[in-house]
């Protein structure tokens, strides 16, 4: 061995694929972006069949209360507005979030921390069935057996509670509030929160929580110290996860919510809305016209769940890169 | 040198996490005390009904628990404070589901008799007695679509998860990306996409427009469940199969694919299970039909519709047959969640 020998220049490493193998790869890529093409095309589609909607009005779309669509053989007296449906989506996906993230917090530490081993499996399991239960069966269940005891409940809670507006109910009319359909959306979101919330909280770095053990600290100062801090952007994607779910759902709120168009906040009163339900309601015997207005709002409200969406899977996905 | 060793007692092997009986008779005199506690509370106050007995229970169950471990410390106090509160918000997690199953059973099983699978409501008002008619045009229309959007959306799917684990392509994360958001399109708005499209161009509802509907909704969750089965084959695999010469689309077809087999079957199961409780785009899209039909041009039945339509009707037989209904759409379901995991269990045992 000389000094002299150098090292050789790397070499560039390359893939010549094969006639076969490009076709393969482009055919792959091509099916690949069709979910591409389909987001684009709904976004395209509804635009198309409600952009009059969007000249005729512009943004009082957005805010007005009022839908009115005047007489049927005259577009131009129609005022149509999804105001009071957007803040009654806002609403009742508000109150499903704050009901069910404590309980899908408990329920995942529960699964993870304090269930024993055996069982472990078994839980999980029954988290990915009870999210499969379909909406239509949340629906006639909310209306059939939780209506009657959300109706029981609100009158106490009303009486002690009404100084605070919220809990107002001026026309003394309870039953299908957005209480009631926040609470049954809080049911339907709290298995996808809790098995997000599971896996962040799964994920918890061992030695650290060990750590804890050895100074001396309880279950609760380690979850608290270690678990709780690790998973808490998980769990935050976990419940906008939760939240695009419940702004779109439709059949369930459908059936447990009486729509009025008037913005209003109070939770217990039988008022409030819901976009997706304004259309399935309003989708049967709509005029034309009408019906550009719901191809106009499910554009809102694919956006508004897109744009949900996209925050929660961002969330989410940087939480699981730091593991 | 020679140091005698003196022989030390080994300590008898503890275990000072497992359950003591102690602690196990404890905790059930305090259980017990709440209970006793919620149910007066219960008779005394307005705290009504079985919702109010819980919530009674939840307060004074804490309270209980921290009174009785204060004499050990605080730091133990709050640990077991903070023990029982998880337990019971648990347990409050499963009494809704429960009574869902319960109600379901109880009031589903009265709408069935003898032809309750095999017959239609073709000659039968929804009001009419519960010894006639059936879900039987129900069954065959969701068959249907549910057939037709997975010979689409399985393919479909199955592409995109090989695209982003086999093809490693310059889109991989863009793709995975897009499957995501597309997961969280309402379903009312797939609904609508196909009326404003399929719909008003063919002039009509009809079964295709329903399947359509159920492909958009079913490709996100094929194509993330094949993703995570495609990540479970070793790479020895793929790379053996490169060594003996064989070309990337071979490496994937003949070698990669077969061995998850299973696993593609459980990812399209679970799309279907994603899809055939779905409601709300039927309704825009294949709408409802009293007599059981295979007319793919036609509106046609299916189970959550029948449900639907039953249910507006305010008659108590046609009440009933929802509740019917409801209970075949969930045996349905989880007829279809049991096999996906048993065959996702053998796949993980291979």
């Amino acid at each position: 061995m000389t000094d002299t020998a150098t090292t050789p220049e790397r070499r560039r490493l390359t893939t010549n694929y094969t006639p076969v193998d490009r076709v393969f790869r482009g055919s792959m890529t091509a099916g690949a972006l069709f979910s591409l093409v389909v987001l684009a095309l709904i976004a395209a589609f509804l635009l198309y069949r409600g952009f009059e909607i969007f000249s005729d009005f512009g943004f009082s779309f957005i805010t007005g209360e009022v839908w009115n669509i005047g007489d049927p053989m005259d577009t131009s007296t129609a005022v149509l507005g999804i105001g009071a449906m957007l803040v009654g989506s806002v609403l009742t996906a508000v109150i499903a979030i704050l009901i069910a993230v404590p309980f899908a917090m408990s329920a995942a530490l529960f699964i993870e921390y304090y269930a024993p081993k055996s069982v472990r499996t078994a839980l999980t399991a029954l988290l990915d069935l009870v999210a499969a239960i379909p909406s239509v069966i949340y629906g006639i269940w909310g209306y059939a057996v939780l209506l009657p005891i959300v109706e029981d409940w609100s009158v106490p809670l009303e009486r002690w509670l009404d100084f605070i507006p919220i809990f107002d109910v001026p026309s003394g009319i309870f039953g299908r509030s957005p209480f009631l359909a926040g609470l049954l959306l809080s049911l339907m979101i709290t298995p996808i929160v809790t098995s997000v919330a599971r896996e962040v909280y799964g994920q918890a770095p061992r030695d650290l929580v060990d750590a804890s053990y050895a100074l001396g600290g309880t279950k609760w100062g380690a979850i608290r110290n270690v678990v709780l801090p690790f998973g808490r952007s998980g769990l935050v994607g976990g419940a906008m996860l939760g939240l695009g779910r419940a702004l779109g759902e439709t059949v369930a709120v459908y059936l447990t919510l009486n729509l009025v168009f008037d913005i209003n906040f109070r939770i217990l009163g039988s008022a409030g809305g819901n976009v997706a339900s304004l259309i399935a309601t309003k989708f049967g015997e709509a005029t034309p016209y009408e019906l550009k207005a719901l191809m106009a709002a499910g554009l809102v409200l694919f956006l508004v769940t897109l744009l949900v969406n996209f925050l929660a899977t961002v969330i989410v996905n940087r939480s699981r890169r730091i593991v | 040198m020679t140091t005698a060793l003196a022989p030390t007692a080994v300590p008898a092997q503890r275990r000072p996490w497992n359950r003591r009986r102690q602690t196990v008779v404890r905790s059930g005199i305090l259980v017990l005390a709440s209970l006793a506690i919620s149910y007066g509370l219960t008779e005394t106050t307005e705290l009504g009904g079985i919702l109010g007995f819980y919530l009674g229970l939840a307060l004074c169950l804490p309270v209980l628990v921290f009174a009785e471990s204060i004499r050990h410390g605080w730091n133990v106090a709050v640990d077991r404070v903070a023990a029982s509160v998880i337990v019971a918000a648990f347990g409050a997690v499963l009494i809704p589901w429960a009574s869902i199953f319960l109600t379901v059973y109880r009031k589903g099983s009265k709408a069935f008799h003898a032809g309750y699978l095999t017959e239609d409501m073709r000659i039968t008002p929804s009001s009419d007695p519960l010894q006639f008619g059936g879900v039987a045009h129900a069954i065959v229309g969701t068959l249907i679509m549910v057939l037709i959007a997975s010979a689409i959306a399985v393919p479909l799917g199955i592409t995109a998860a090989v695209y982003i684990v086999e093809v490693k392509g310059r889109f991989a994360g863009f793709v995975r990306f897009l499957t995501q958001a597309m997961s969280g399109v309402p379903s009312i708005v797939a609904g609508l996409f196909i009326y404003a499209t399929v719909v008003i161009f063919f002039g009509g509802f009809s079964a295709w427009a329903g399947a359509l509907a159920y492909v958009i909704l079913m490709l996100p969750t094929v194509a993330r469940t094949a993703e995570e089965v495609l990540k479970l084959v070793p790479d020895e695999l793929r790379s053996a199969s490169y060594a003996l010469g064989a070309s990337q689309a071979r490496t994937t077809f003949r070698v990669v694919l077969p061995t998850i087999a299973s696993g593609l079957v459980t990812s399209a199961i679970l799309g279907v299970a994603r899809v055939a409780g779905e409601t709300a785009p039927l309704i825009l899209t294949a709408s409802y039909f009293v007599a059981t039909s295979t007319n793919l041009n036609e509106p046609i039945a299916s189970l959550p519709i029948y449900i639907f339509s039953s249910l507006g009707l305010g008659d108590d037989n046609a009440t009933t047959r929802a509740w019917g209904g409801s209970l075949v759409l969930l045996i349905v379901v989880f007829v279809l969640f049991a096999l996906a995991r048993t065959l996702s269990t053998r796949l993980s045992r291979k």
